[in-house]
């Protein structure tokens, strides 16, 4: 099959074979599962238990809250305990709201339906995608029944497991595990999108992922045809969807558009194993693969984590010495975040918890930007970073428009090659969140504008009118009537001198 | 709990870093350098050292006066970097105020008071050298003349007493001691009406290509300028585009009228064509930014540098061309924008 290239992004050390060395286990349960009501993109969802009530395995303890926006699920039996603000793996660090369940280590299920995908229409997989709280696992977390949803002709469908993160190999080891269920779900979200050519992509790092896949497709005896495995270079950020796509089908995504509109949907082969549970199994979003790795971790390894377990916990598992942490991040060292603090929950998105040891990321100089340009060599969107550093650095931001701010995916291959060590995404973010407030200021105060123009006008309009039943009431004087009040008021005035005349005497 | 970074990326790993950069464009230079000093005597290692240490005093004064830490600047190897390349354009017995005029001014004026490093519009190095060019004309042509053709040289204690003296040697004058560059000769014989093969016959100075003796520099800074595209320290587009656009233009010309028009392969190895191609035009803070538009900018300075040498007042042309360049860069940059990704190739979103 011919592939294609993006331009510019990076070789990057992987440092993957550290944690693909032992196979996956189910992490131990946990005492406390902490739930956070928003793991997604879009509205936060709703509770739908009460403190104190018992709730079982796979019961959606809260339901969306409209279309952009997922339930959630309790990913053991036991009892809610609290529900309120709790930490959450967030940049800001901030807390936000939350459901506790206390686990009674029984894990008794809630009741579930297992189903042949054949017999399901392709929006029956939808509604069940998303009751089951799926959401794009590969990072992004948004709602994956909308992804199923296109509304558009699909000519292809790419599963994407390039996982071009560094450290990353939560992917890696689903692919080589369980590729059966990656197939089946392949299956499931072909059908509901209505695709006849399906692709997944490797990336060529991963051979063992590789060989498991093919393998099961070639065992797999019926709906095989079409359905391709495609290794591509590893090169970050091949994994990024709108590189992916282009590297696949030649096609970009328009700028600030979708997949869709080129005919293609991309959905994350964990994302894959999710449908399939959910559709075949019955099994809502309540556990994922994560990779628990880095300098400070003894014992790197995938562990099976249900959803809502104390980050701490995991990093203990695996033999994590707390003296020899110099930060914890959630995904990768690319884009993930950084963990203000262990007491957080590992979330739907949660693909990598990685425990930087010390020394083992240094902080160097920054130093002046000499636009040497290597930025811009490196950025896979072709943006001028060097260029957007220096608008932003003067709060320029219709010139970062012109820049094509909005259409940077903060993959950071800019910074990573930066020689001057300028946390260069670090100010497109900053300039992307300044931009968005200032919109949402500017439409505040259109909207008040707009108030304050409707009620002068209401004003006005009630002034008039009530000038108008005035004039009504007591018509305005006319010529005629003037004359005659004149004549009266003199008439009155001349009597009134008399009587004042007679009164006087 | 521990140092939190501030977002991502955490992990860093740039090919060099700037101060790598600027050392080993530094490294590229020296052994064109030794070659200089060889032919030309002391005195261009005096002009070097003396233009670094003027250059690191008035870099430590200028940031403490700006407020600013001394380092990492003071370190950064950009000052250095400055004084070397100007160095490199000054006449190899230059008197020490020459030196100290045209490197102070390339950094308290032309790099600190315009922000420091990154801030530059121009090209520091050129616009101390087209101070003293433009203030000190006569001081700026005594060239000496290279070791094989010179009947005096001067020993370390005569060059320091001449530099910092303005005394020679009883017996020598300054005159029996430089002649005019290749570059002025050919201008000034020219102008008197000789052609081209006549002069480069007639006159000493010439030798197979260019000057006699300077093709060693050239070459050696051709290497040095061709290892740091291979190390990746800049890019080919800027000096093949000047090269490039310099012997195509001589070309047309030497094709036209090979008698009053110097060859192509002497206007490359003549006066500054390849130092400033490899070394001054591809200084990143004042250049173009997009390979297209180095393709630009160099090209740009490859006709500016004919059409300079060939109808304007200088002999040598490099540095006005680099400068008008320099003012361009931002328009080049501004027609030259990548399609970004997802956007038609109209150039808007």
């Amino acid at each position: 099959m011919r592939l294609w290239s993006f331009h510019g992004g990076i070789e990057v050390p992987g440092h993957k074979e550290i944690s693909t060395t032992r196979p996956v286990e189910p992490a131990p349960l946990p005492k406390r599962l902490i739930l956070p009501l928003s793991q997604h993109l879009g509205a936060p969802a709703e509770p739908l238990v009460a403190e104190g009530e018992e709730v079982l395995k796979g019961q959606m303890i809260a339901s969306p809250a409209g279309f952009v926006s997922a339930p959630l699920h309790a990913s053991s039996s036991g009892k809610v305990v609290a529900i309120g603000e709790h930490p959450v793996p967030h940049p800001s660090g901030l807390s936000a709201p939350c459901i506790t369940i206390e686990t009674d280590g029984e894990e008794r299920w809630v009741e579930r339906e297992q189903r042949d995908f054949r017999q399901l229409e392709p929006a029956e997989i939808r509604e069940t995608v998303r009751q089951a709280g799926i959401v794009g696992l590969g990072g992004a977390g948004f709602p994956a029944f909308i992804k199923l949803n296109p509304g558009r002709t699909i000519k292809t469908l790419i599963l994407n497991g390039a996982e071009c993160e560094p450290y990353i190999t939560s992917d890696d080891m689903l692919m080589r595990e369980r590729p059966e269920q990656i197939l089946r779900g392949l299956l499931i979200i072909r059908r509901a999108v209505q695709a006849r050519r399906c692709i997944i992509a490797v990336e060529d790092n991963k051979p063992e992922a590789e060989r498991s896949l093919r393998q099961a497709l070639g065992s797999m005896k019926e709906d095989a045809d079409d359905i391709e495995i495609v290794t591509i270079p590893a090169r970050y950020p091949a994994g990024g969807e709108k590189q992916l796509i282009r590297v696949v089908t030649g096609q970009e995504v328009p700028s600030g558009g979708l997949p869709v509109q080129v005919g293609v949907v991309c959905h994350n082969v964990s994302t894959a194993v999710a449908v399939y549970r959910a559709v075949e199994l019955g099994e809502p979003l309540i556990s994922r693969y994560v990779t628990i790795t880095g300098g400070a971790v003894a014992e790197p390894r995938n562990l099976e984590v249900l959803i809502g377990t104390p980050v701490e916990e995991l990093l203990q598992l695996c033999g994590t010495d707390p003296g020899a942490v110099q930060e914890v991040i959630m995904g990768g060292p690319m884009m993930g975040i950084s963990l203000a603090s262990l007491g957080v929950p590992l979330v739907k998105t949660g693909n990598c918890l990685l425990a930087v040891g010390r020394g083992e990321i240094e902080h160097p100089e920054v130093m002046p930007c000499i636009r040497c340009g290597n930025c811009a060599e490196a950025c896979p969107m072709s943006l001028l970073p060097q260029q957007m550093y220096w608008h932003a650095r003067a709060k320029d931001f219709d010139r970062l428009r012109e820049y094509d701010l909005f259409d940077c995916i903060e993959c950071g291959c800019c910074a990573y090659v930066c020689p001057s060590n300028i946390p260069l995404v670090h100010y497109y973010r900053f300039a992307k969140s300044e931009i968005r407030a200032r919109q949402e200021q500017k439409r505040k105060a259109d909207i008040a504008r707009e108030r304050h123009e409707l009620r002068e006008q209401r004003l006005a309009r009630e002034k008039a009118e009530r000038a108008a039943r005035h004039a009504r009431k007591r018509p305005g004087p006319s010529d005629e009537s003037k004359k005659a009040a004149i004549q009266a008021a003199l008439e009155r005035a001349r009597a009134g001198k008399q009587g004042a005349a007679q009164d006087d005497v | 709990m521990f140092k939190k970074a501030l977002s991502s990326p955490y992990i860093h790993n740039p090919p060099f870093s700037t101060r790598g950069m600027m050392f080993r464009v530094i490294l590229a230079l020296l052994p064109a350098a030794a070659a200089y000093a060889w032919l030309f005597g002391w005195g261009v290692v005096v002009n070097m050292l003396l233009a670094t240490g003027v250059a690191l005093l008035c870099e430590a004064i200028m940031l403490a006066l700006r407020g600013r830490p001394l380092q990492p600047a003071i370190t950064d190897g950009s000052a250095i970097l400055t004084a070397l390349l100007l160095a490199f354009a000054l006449p190899p017995l230059a008197p020490w105020w020459l030196t100290t005029i045209g490197v102070a001014f390339a950094i308290v004026v032309a790099k600190h008071l315009y922000g420091g490093l990154g801030f530059n519009p121009f090209n520091p190095a050129i616009i101390g050298y087209v101070v003293l060019l433009v203030s000190f004309p006569r001081e700026l042509t005594l060239w000496l003349l290279p070791a094989q053709l010179a009947e005096h040289t001067l020993d370390p204690a005569a060059t320091l007493g001449y530099v910092f003296g303005a005394t020679l040697p009883s017996g020598l004058t300054i005159d029996a001691l430089t002649a005019a560059t290749p570059l002025d000769a050919m201008k000034t014989q020219l102008g008197l009406g000789h052609t081209t093969s006549e002069i480069m016959a007639n006159h000493p100075v010439f030798g197979l290509v260019g000057g006699k003796g300077w093709i060693w520099i050239d070459l050696l800074l051709l290497a040095g300028g061709v290892w740091l595209i291979y190390r990746r320290v800049i890019n080919w587009h800027i000096p093949v585009a000047t090269l490039g656009s310099l012997f195509a233009i001589s070309s047309l010309f030497f094709v036209l009228d090979p008698q009053h028009s110097p060859s192509p392969l002497f206007h490359l190895f003549s006066g500054a064509a390849i130092l400033g191609a490899f070394f001054i035009a591809t200084d990143p803070v004042t250049a173009a930014t997009s390979n297209l538009g180095r393709l630009w900018y160099g090209a740009g300075i490859g006709v500016l540098i004919y059409v300079i040498r060939s109808w304007g007042g200088f002999p040598d042309g490099v540095a006005f061309a680099v400068l008008l360049m320099n003012m361009a860069a931002p328009t080049i940059d501004h027609y030259t924008k990548p399609r970004v990704y997802g956007h038609d190739g109209s150039g808007d979103a």
